[in-house]
């Protein structure tokens, strides 16, 4: 609570800035269209206030934004190819169904490498590495292909989704696996375990503030890979659909109001994982 | 070579020529088309014979990449120093850095496209949104993570505020900033080959994707993403080399 007043100053001091910021970028675009029109006789605050209210401006004043927000997400109804909930839907939907696929593969494949010596002896150093490979240079290919075998639809966005997510959550996995000490491991030895209950009773509890830490990670991924995703195939609509076509059209307000929906949507999938995982941990007496 | 690094590196390498080989056979009795999936040796075919093309995509994705991670990773570096004797600032400035770390900010590419035009400029600014909050977040937290006992200890030499920072604050948040220029060299990567399927001039190695792929010569697009693989690992082997160098002294290091 200490960081509120700290944090709506820093907010309101962005705000201010951004309408310093999209006065002095959009006066020049505003002066041409002045000029255009045949006016000269506009004072500096003429200017200024037109330039805080153009239809297409190279960056958009703050209460455009919530307009064009208000607009198309509470007035335009949901079911229109308008409204921005629309989109959201539809962009949520493949991230949903990509990251828990992508979080199932994730897991499994971490109990696997944590379990078989030789799968984390050959494949780990390759989970590692293609960390540092920009998948998501992968997601216009993986949609041609999936195309060839005629699957369309939310399926490719699910799948570079599940792609994207997969990554991250089975190393952190496999990282909160190994955290147990080998004290408490030879514990259960003494106690003749075997390697499943280790695992159950164990292992798998001990990697719980790993698991919701990559469940963050991999939800914001999810996201991104199906809003790129979109990029590439757009004619099925969600937010990267909307960001492609407000870009061709140089919808600047429409790009802005889509970013802040996608940044809503990302913020309020980690917070809920965040908080499912602050709940448990203090239930179970880790230290948060 | 000492044959401890070699038999820690034998089983992935063994691995990924299996994998290679499955693929390789799997391709050529499976009877997959090359539209699919390309066998491996198809795909070297490919990198081989395209050299000039790879290479001018790499030169020209390289440029934003490389502008955008300094640039990014510098003012992110000089913004967390600059808040350190603001705690006001602090409280404000980093709960935002982490939730914009958590955001889709790829989505900025097609404003940057308009801003600054098609070329490598724009790639740059998306790249230096990306990698900035990251190295905010981390070295805001390194610069706090000298002990109480080693301040006390300058305040005992009566060094002044510059001296405890360059002397103490700074090296003990190294591993910090490092951590973050390491999360740092994959996001360039991605954010510039995203940025570039929002427009290009004719080269680079997003649009070489994304238009390769509407041409459908998959084997290009594979070569292009091994080329994209290969300058991925290498930046960040190449930014762990130096810090390995630079924080030598560290328990991660000294312990081997």
């Amino acid at each position: 609570m200490k960081s509120v007043l700290p944090l709506t100053t820093i907010l309101l001091a962005l705000v201010a800035f951004w309408y310093v910021a999209a006065a002095m970028m959009n006066a020049s675009l505003q002066r041409d269209v002045f000029a255009n029109a045949g006016r000269t006789d506009y004072s500096t605050l003429d200017l200024i206030g037109a330039s805080l209210n153009m239809e297409r401006p190279k960056l958009p004043a703050p209460h455009q934004i919530v307009a064009e927000l208000d607009k198309l997400v509470f007035e335009t109804p949901p079911t229109s190819k308008r409204s921005l909930v629309f989109h959201a839907g539809i962009t949520l939907e493949e991230t949903l169904i990509g990251f828990l696929f992508g979080a199932a593969l994730g897991v499994g494949l971490a109990v696997a490498i944590v379990s078989v010596r030789v799968l984390e002896r050959s494949a780990m150093p390759w989970i590692v590495a293609s960390q540092t490979v920009p998948i998501i240079a992968l997601a216009p290919m993986i949609v041609v292909i999936l195309n060839q075998f005629d699957i369309g639809g939310m399926t490719p966005k699910a799948v570079i989704a599940a792609y994207l997510s997969f990554f991250p959550i089975t190393v952190g996995m496999v990282k909160g696996l190994r955290s147990p000490d080998p004290l408490q491991l030879d514990l259960m030895r003494t106690y003749s375990a075997t390697s499943g209950q280790t695992l159950s009773k164990l292992r798998a509890p001990a990697s719980l503030p790993f698991f919701f830490a990559s469940m963050k990670i991999g939800a914001a991924a999810a996201l991104v890979g199906a809003i790129v995703a979109e990029v590439t195939k757009s004619e099925d609509g969600g937010l990267g659909a909307r960001l492609l076509a407000g870009s061709y059209y140089g919808q600047t307000v429409q790009i802005w109001a889509t970013l802040f929906v996608a940044a809503a949507l990302s913020g309020a999938l980690v917070g809920i994982i965040g908080l499912a995982g602050r709940l448990t941990l203090r239930r179970m007496a880790f230290p948060t | 070579m000492n044959s401890r690094a070699l038999s820690d590196l034998a089983p992935p390498l063994v691995f990924g020529v299996i994998l290679l080989a499955f693929w390789e056979a799997a391709v050529r009795l499976g009877g997959v088309p090359p539209i699919i999936l390309p066998a491996p040796s198809a795909i070297g075919l490919r990198l081989f014979t395209s050299v000039p093309t790879l290479a001018a995509d790499f030169l020209q994705t390289i440029r934003g990449v490389l502008a955008g991670y300094v640039i990014g990773c510098a003012s992110g570096l000089l913004v967390a120093i600059l808040i350190d004797r603001s705690p006001f600032l602090q409280r404000g400035l980093l709960p935002l850095g982490n939730l914009v770390s958590a955001l889709p900010i790829v989505g900025v590419a097609p404003i940057m496209v308009m801003w600054f035009g098609f070329d490598w400029q724009s790639k740059a600014a998306v790249v230096v949104i990306m990698t900035f909050f990251p190295m905010l977040v981390n070295a805001a937290a390194g610069l706090s993570s000298a002990g109480a006992m080693e301040r006390d200890l300058m305040r005992t030499y009566a060094a002044d505020y510059w001296q405890t920072l360059m002397k103490l604050r700074l090296p003990a948040a190294l591993p910090f900033v490092f951590n973050a220029l390491k999360i740092n060299t994959t996001l360039a990567m991605i954010g510039a080959i995203v940025a570039e399927f929002f427009g290009t001039p004719t080269v680079g190695m997003g649009f070489r994707i994304s238009t390769e792929v509407g041409h459908l010569s998959i084997d290009m697009v594979w070569a292009t993403i091994v080329v994209a693989a290969i300058t991925g690992s290498a930046f960040y082997a190449i930014v762990a080399m130096i810090e390995r160098r630079a924080t030598f002294w560290h328990a991660s290091y000294r312990a081997r």
